[in-house]
């Protein structure tokens, strides 16, 4: 390269260095400013240790999912839970209060205008997350990484901080029935493995985003599907789910990137490969329908709610996700061997 | 005659302690180190938990950071006290808190002693060690390395810099070799008391204490200068990644583990309760005398190094997603493109799964759908035939149909009417294999009942996409392999490239030979369609030289090449 070529993109990188920062701290600012949004229902907060491992998660109306959803990441190894329910009315926030470990804030404002429940988030982790692991989840992801049968979370976040790193990476893998959507049975507290045992193996689309450094990844069921059309549009399945948290650290856009940037590096572009996980997406239960039309009406989910009309129809009308090609889940050694995640060096 | 552990132990002190008592209740003499880092009001706890255990003492602490001289300081006061509080100790076996027996002790003690004479130190010449993390092997002797690695990398790697630049080299004290290798090793007592109480320790040490990580080097070097027999080796089963950081062991390592044969392993998970379990509980009688044999497992371990740095070819996902030039393989295996045997040949798809048994797709790039084999729309892996998404992300799609497919060999159609974005990728990519008759999209246009204004003016369009194509296939960047014939060449003698392409898709199954051809398309007339293209002013130069009159009558009455070959 040139010596001044090299030197403009010097330049340039430094530039947009420069404005990530402050594009970061204008959304810890903001997060700062929502604050007073929140209102504690029950705050345990004094009982997080240090060193232990946090989830965070803003939901609405998620009753039936929670017990499970608690019960696999408390298993994993998460000490405490903070949650934000946005206006619940179906028992979750009575459900959430009523167990030991979580800690409840409430809010009835605007989703959409927290950047999806991220600005309360942050506030909270800005409060609390100042270092520790902490895992950003929707109470429709289950996380599981190599191993997770029979290494907790703890064995997980000491390896990573041996090796240095900050963040693990996930891909978010759609989870569905065969059959209409609706047909399926789902009680609270069963394992949604089992009533959503399709998924999609080898569809996925990557394109590493340089502003932010980090992978989009689309594909899957709703992009073969909904938005086969118009698959920029598709969904974003590539997270950043669990880091070692700072309070100068931000997420983006939900969990899918964060700043500073160097967190969404969780990919190796040598060649190899390095230890990440999946979060199994449960969305696809039979409440799935109802929730869509209530969505739709309430456009809070998408910038643009609009141009997402026709996804919500779709799924309002109860279709079938699944093809000849699906694949059954089987657990972590298949998908590893599928290529959906890998151990990396943790063996 | 018996055995001393010396213990050297800084963090999950209950499991120190766990260990410490498994030694003890076997007879084993401990001396325990911990590091100056563990708070007092922890230490003072730990020490008292083992107030009841007599042949327990403690050694003067030190700071023990990693690849600081701090680790063999520690290891020459606990090894002094040892050798001096326990005369009947033969063997002295450096351990850490986080080691585990793997093995009963007494079969440790059984191997030992009838080995009286031996040191097991692994020590080798920095010449024939692979491991040479951070680029530095014989400078770890000659230069100095006052900062840490760890802490102070900065000025580590800008002191290592300026050591090179102006050419310091340090001065080996009385000419010895360094020796490097595990810093886990189990002495006997005339080798280590040998080293401890040599008249030149001091210049030893003084000269140990500015090399780079000396725990690997320091007793390793100088067990030369006095043993008798030296066995290269250590009796502590320990594996590191590629970056140098040990690996840890957990619960489900345990068969792996058993399998060894190993007495010692580290490091061991404080939490793996399950192994320590499992390894603390001595069952008696049932003394195994097996070799330890570690090698049993290295291959899983070498695997995930390889795994690691190359990862798997082929695959993209969201933690791993190479730079170009690193993919070590655009695609997982190798596939077969051709272009313009459909159109020559009628039934040349069919024809081509039954002489390869390969999969046989028609166009997976056609403009309306990707057209897969046998007429699906979704295919392994729920791969979608939708054009959008494919043209989407061209690349991923290709990549994910032939990862999706291992194990069987795909083929598929191209052409110019295709959607050409993928051009760039297949030429780079070594694992393609490309096959083009050049020219002969024209052929389904000659056989066409369209227009010839419309014919002409889609010919003009087709022969500036294939040669814009053929640019690409021939530069230089190009890796698959490609061969490309002008179609007047290919009808000349078909035979021979087709075989030559079957065999190199399926090399066992065509020994005997094609025992069927694909048919043709009638070409009678053909010439004269390219001269009527050629009237009209178009210019096709793509499909070579066709004579315009009484043109393909006769090959077709009289074939010059045989239909069977052999």
């Amino acid at each position: 390269m040139e010596p001044g070529a090299q030197l403009t993109e010097r330049a340039a990188s430094l530039w947009l260095a420069y404005r990530l920062r402050w594009k970061r701290r204008r959304l810890l600012w903001r997060s700062f400013r929502k604050r007073r949004q929140l209102a504690a229902v029950c705050d345990r907060t004094a009982d997080i240790r240090p060193g232990a491992i946090l989830a965070f998660s803003t939901m609405r109306n998620e009753a039936i999912r929670l017990p499970f959803f608690l019960d696999h990441h408390r298993k994993l190894g998460v000490d405490h839970f903070l949650i934000v329910d946005n206006d619940s009315d179906d028992g979750t926030r009575e459900f959430l209060a009523a167990q030991p470990d979580v800690s409840l804030w409430r809010t009835p404002h605007s989703y959409r205008m927290s950047r999806f429940g991220v600005d309360w988030l942050t506030w909270l982790q800005m409060r609390h997350a100042h270092g520790h692991w902490c895992l950003t989840v929707d109470a429709d992801e289950l996380l599981i990484y190599p191993f997770h049968d029979t290494r907790p979370l703890p064995a997980l976040t000491d390896w990573l901080d041996r090796q240095g790193a900050r963040s693990f990476g996930a891909l978010m893998l759609d989870m569905y029935p065969k059959g209409r959507l609706s047909a399926q049975d789902y009680a609270p507290g069963d394992d949604p493995r089992e009533t959503l045992p399709w998924f999609d193996a080898g569809n996925y689309m990557i394109r590493k985003q340089k502003k932010l450094d980090n992978l989009w990844i689309q594909g899957g069921p709703r992009a073969r599907i909904f938005f086969a059309r118009s698959p920029r549009r598709a969904p974003t399945m590539g997270k950043v789910p669990l880091v070692k948290w700072s309070r100068r650290y931000a997420y983006v856009s939900s969990a899918h990137s964060a700043l500073p940037r160097r967190l969404n590096h969780v990919y190796d572009d040598a060649g190899g490969e390095r230890a990440c996980g999946i979060l199994l997406h449960t969305k696809f239960l039979h409440m799935i329908a109802e929730k869509s039309a209530e969505e739709k009406a309430r456009q809070e989910h998408f910038a643009n709610s609009a141009l997402y009309d026709s996804y919500y129809d779709s799924l309002a009308s109860d279709p079938d996700l699944w093809c000849e090609r699906s694949t059954r889940y089987r657990g972590w050694r298949h998908l590893e061997a599928l290529g959906l995640m890998s151990r990396g060096t943790w063996l | 005659m018996s055995v001393g552990i010396v213990m050297l132990v800084h963090t999950a002190l209950g499991r120190a302690e766990q260990v410490a008592r498994h030694w003890a209740s076997a007879g084993c003499p401990l001396v325990i180190h911990a590091d100056v880092s563990v708070p007092a009001k922890s230490f003072k706890a730990f020490q008292k938990s083992m107030a009841d255990l007599p042949d327990v003492r403690f050694s003067r602490r030190h700071r023990c950071e990693w690849g600081t001289w701090g680790l063999v300081a520690a290891s020459q006061s606990a090894s002094e006290l040892m050798l001096k509080e326990f005369p009947e100790v033969r063997h002295v076996y450096l351990a850490s808190g986080s080691c585990l027996p793997l093995r009963p002790v007494q079969e440790l003690i059984d191997y030992l002693a009838a080995r009286p004479q031996t040191d097991f130190i692994e020590s080798a010449t920095t010449a024939d060690v692979p491991w040479t993390i951070g680029g530095l092997d014989a400078e770890r002797f000659t230069l100095r390395f006052p900062f840490s690695w760890r802490r102070h990398r900065y000025l580590f790697d800008r002191y290592v810099a300026l050591q090179r630049r102006i050419g310091m080299k340090r001065r080996i004290p009385n000419g010895i070799v360094p020796h490097m290798g595990s810093q886990w090793w189990c002495l006997t007592r005339q080798t280590l008391s040998a080293i401890l109480s040599d008249p030149e320790r001091g210049a030893y040490d003084r000269y140990f204490s500015k090399v780079w990580i000396p725990d690997e080097s320091y007793f390793q070097t100088l067990a030369r200068q006095y043993s008798r027999q030296i066995e290269s080796r250590s009796l502590t089963l320990s594996k590191f990644d590629y970056q140098g950081k040990p690996h840890i062991f957990y619960d489900d390592h345990l068969q792996l583990l058993h399998r060894s044969d190993c007495f010692v392993a580290r490091k061991i998970w404080p939490r793996a309760n399950r192994l320590y379990d499992a390894f603390l509980t001595d069952e008696a009688g049932a003394m195994k005398r097996t070799e330890p044999n570690p090698a049993k497992i290295d291959r899983i371990f070498s695997k995930a190094v390889e795994r690691r740095t190359r990862g798997r070819p082929g695959l993209y996902m969201q933690s791993r997603f190479p730079v170009e030039t690193r993919e070590n393989g655009l695609t997982s295996s190798k596939y077969s493109v051709f272009q313009g045997f459909s159109d020559l040949f009628k039934n040349f798809e069919p024809w081509l799964t039954r002489a390869t048994g390969a999969r046989v797709h028609g166009h997976l790039f056609a403009p309306e759908r990707a057209e897969f084999s046998d007429g699906e729309t979704v295919m392994n892996g729920a791969l979608s035939g939708s054009a959008a998404l494919r043209d989407y992300n061209p690349r991923a799609f290709l990549a994910s149909l032939i990862w999706n497919t291992r194990g069987e060999r795909q083929c598929f159609q191209f052409g110019p009417r295709d959607s050409q974005a993928i051009n760039w990728d297949m030429a780079k990519d070594p694992n393609a294999q490309i096959s083009v008759i050049s020219g002969a999209w024209a052929v389904p246009l000659f056989l066409s009942n369209q227009n010839f204004t419309d014919i002409r003016s889609e010919a003009a369009r087709l022969q500036q996409i294939e040669s814009k194509q053929l640019e690409i296939l021939r530069s230089s960047w190009t890796k698959a392999r490609v061969r490309i014939w002008s179609m007047a060449e290919f009808i000349e003698a078909p035979m021979e490239p087709l075989q030559t392409i079957i065999d190199e898709i399926a090399p066992h199954q065509t020994q005997r030979g094609l025992s069927e051809v694909p048919q043709m398309a009638d070409l009678t007339g053909f010439g004269q369609f390219l001269q009527n293209l050629k009237n009209q002013g178009m210019h096709p130069y793509l499909m070579g030289n066709f004579p315009v009159t009484n043109d393909m009558q006769e090959p077709r009455s009289n074939p010059r090449k045989p239909y069977l070959v052999r």
